[in-house]
């Protein structure tokens, strides 16, 4: 299957900093690509390059095959992490605006249904809540019925509730066989939507994979978790590595059978025992460290 | 070029600004306050008017034909005179210019105080001078008045009221707009749709000329109503020229916004611009006797152009082929703006 988008050896510098250093990757037709990485980490300028926000240093982009073309911008939808819009306009005459602006448009009811913005379609649009606002924007991205969608951390900002709706609809308009484009902080929200995942860190894209995949290669060790004070054997009695956290002690194994054994051995109190399997942010911070990045 | 991008901007513009009620009621209003406060302060008469003090009066209004002074400078129009008390009273005046001469009444020889410092001093005091000549003695001189009705302070400030508002509108509303886009990231959505750099800016530049035109329309309907302009020459020339003249300042906002990306540099820019050219565009006053070089920096307004060309359509009647050298110079100018605005034009911060 010929790759939707091709990225070859591509450079960003901004004066001496490269903010993207040589990189290359394809995206397939009908997956939701997740692209992840610390602040700084060259994610959002790989995607504005993509989009054609901003130019390239060097390298190439191909859109089905080919350098894009005039007609890219009418085929992609794409939305911003936060984007300020016209004042004064309801979101149906931001719409309305934005329809005029493509050849192939989406109409505004279905939108509103799809985005669950019917209710809200005459009111202004800088006097919604962050939950609508970024329906809105998925709206907005959506007017053009793309067949390429690029989300820039779509759901920053959003209360549990909001996200979790936020990720039912991308989820359904994954469904309907579009090409997703993902960027964001949240490995849940990574975890739950996308097929293939790139992690990036300085420029460089560090590892590459389905989520399950990176999982396995990259966050094997189960966490055990015991009370502090149910805790007794010292360093040199326990042979598996373990580290104190505020009041808990978390014991990381390849086997969690063996484990147990040698707690069990100590006749250490098990009955507030808890195990955490590895996921994808166990992954992102095993890989790119636990420091905190400015 | 696409009509139904272009449109689908120029509409959404529109909404915006006839929707920010306090800016769409600022453009109608502050012109209208000029104007309407001109024609309060000077009722239809010449601003120069000589402020002659004399003593010993009490401060209340002089009645001219009760005091005792020369009968041709008791006549003597554009002179108003003010009660002062005491000398002391009046010489401290005269020094802080707040009077241009000082006379005391009374019998012959008369007293006067006049300042050095002062050109109207100097006027005063030879109309006070000649005053005292017999008038069967002057006859070294015969008058000979000009034909055709005068033309009133007002007639003259209120196409450079118009034409300053213009300015402003022009260069805030769409430099500084574009600006503040640009800057909170308005102009990168729009980037990434179809919409080119054309399309967007003639957008702007058409709302922008649309909008400056319906305001003269409504704000010198509203106007002559009350004051009863006189045009000697033809209404449709003057909107031909009014509507050049807001093509040229609306190109040249495009310039300021083709590139910033902060508000406050913008700002400085814009005041930097605007204030020379409501200066020395006689909107306010005419630079004639003003040094050479001065009249020639103004020549490289729009704004010197376009009033130059609507007074005189609009006091001695002339027609557009008559100011077919302004013409010519506001149609270049905005092409030369339009090409340079164009060319530097970014979406991007």
């Amino acid at each position: 299957m010929t790759a939707l988008i091709e990225v070859k050896n591509l450079v960003k510098k901004f004066g001496k900093v490269a903010a993207v250093n040589d990189i290359s990757f394809s995206i397939e037709p009908g997956i939701c690509f997740g692209l992840l990485g610390p602040n700084g980490a060259g994610k959002t300028t790989t995607i504005e390059v993509i989009e054609d926000v901003i130019p390239p240093t060097s390298g190439k982009i191909l859109y089905k095959g080919q350098p894009r073309t005039a007609s890219f911008r009418d085929e992609v939808g794409i939305q911003f992490q936060d984007t300020a819009l016209l004042n004064f306009l309801t979101i149906r005459e931001t719409l309305e605006t934005f329809q005029g602006l493509y050849r192939n448009t989406a109409g505004i009811e279905e939108l509103a249904e799809l985005c669950q913005l019917s209710e809200f379609l005459d009111q202004y649009n800088d006097k919604i809540s962050g939950g609508q606002r970024r329906r809105f924007l998925l709206a907005l991205a959506l007017i053009n019925q793309p067949q390429m969608l690029f989300l820039d951390e779509p759901s920053t900002g959003l209360d549990p509730q909001a996200r979790r709706n936020l990720w039912n609809l991308i989820h359904n308009i994954k469904t309907e066989g579009k090409t997703l484009i993902l960027t964001t902080h949240y490995m849940e929200e990574a975890q739950y939507l996308c097929d293939d995942i790139a992690i990036m860190d300085y420029g460089q894209i560090i590892a590459r994979g389905t989520p399950q995949d990176l999982i396995k290669r990259y966050g094997q060790q189960v966490t055990v978790i015991l009370p502090k004070n149910h805790f007794q054997p010292s360093a040199q009695q326990f042979s598996l590595p373990y580290r104190e956290v505020k009041d808990t002690v978390e014991i990381m194994t390849d086997n969690v059978n063996a484990c147990l054994d040698q707690l069990l051995s100590y006749n250490i109190d098990l009955s507030e025992i808890s195990v955490r399997s590895p996921n994808l942010e166990t992954v992102f911070l095993n890989l790119t460290g636990r420091k905190l990045r400015e | 070029m696409s009509f139904r991008r272009f449109w689908s901007i120029l509409k959404a513009r529109n909404l915006e600004f006839f929707r920010d009620r306090s800016a769409f009621g600022w453009n109608f209003l502050f012109p209208f306050l000029i104007v309407a406060g001109f024609g309060i302060i000077f009722g239809g008469k010449t601003y120069t008017e000589y402020k002659i003090g004399v003593f010993p009066h009490s401060p209340v209004s002089v009645r001219v034909d009760r005091i005792n002074i020369p009968d041709q400078f008791r006549k003597a129009r554009y002179l108003k005179f003010i009660g002062i008390p005491t000398a002391t009273e009046g010489i401290n005046k005269l020094k802080h210019h707040k009077i241009d001469f000082l006379l005391k009444i009374g019998n012959p020889p008369y007293a006067y105080w006049v300042s050095d410092a002062s050109p109207k001093g100097y006027v005063v005091e030879q109309m006070f001078k000649a005053s005292l000549i017999s008038p069967e003695l002057d006859t070294q001189a015969q008058k000979k008045e000009i034909q055709g009705s005068s033309i009133r302070y007002i007639d003259w400030l209120f196409p450079g009221i118009l034409a300053m508002n213009m300015m402003f509108s022009a260069l805030w509303g769409v430099g500084y707009v574009v600006v503040r886009y640009r800057k909170n990231g308005a102009l990168k959505r729009l980037k990434v749709t179809p919409l080119n750099a054309f399309e967007y800016l003639t957008a702007q530049a058409i709302s922008r000329i649309f909008l400056l035109m319906f305001t003269l329309l409504v704000v010198w309907t509203g106007c002559d109503l009350i004051f009863k302009f006189t045009v000697e020459g033809s209404y449709l020339d003057l909107f031909v020229v009014f509507l050049l003249g807001s093509l040229s300042l609306t190109a040249l906002g495009l310039i300021l916004a083709s590139r910033g990306t902060s508000e406050e540099f913008t700002t400085g820019i814009l005041n930097f611009i605007s204030w020379p050219m409501m200066f020395l565009s006689e909107v306010w006053f005419s630079l004639e006797g003003a040094p050479q070089w001065v009249q020639k920096a103004a020549q490289i307004f729009p704004l010197t152009h376009m009033l130059k060309a609507v007074r005189r359509i609009m006091h001695d009647g002339v027609g557009l082929m008559d100011v077919g050298v302004e013409i010519t110079i506001l149609s270049l100018m905005t092409l030369t703006f339009l090409v340079i605005g164009a060319s530097l034009f970014s979406w991007n911060k």
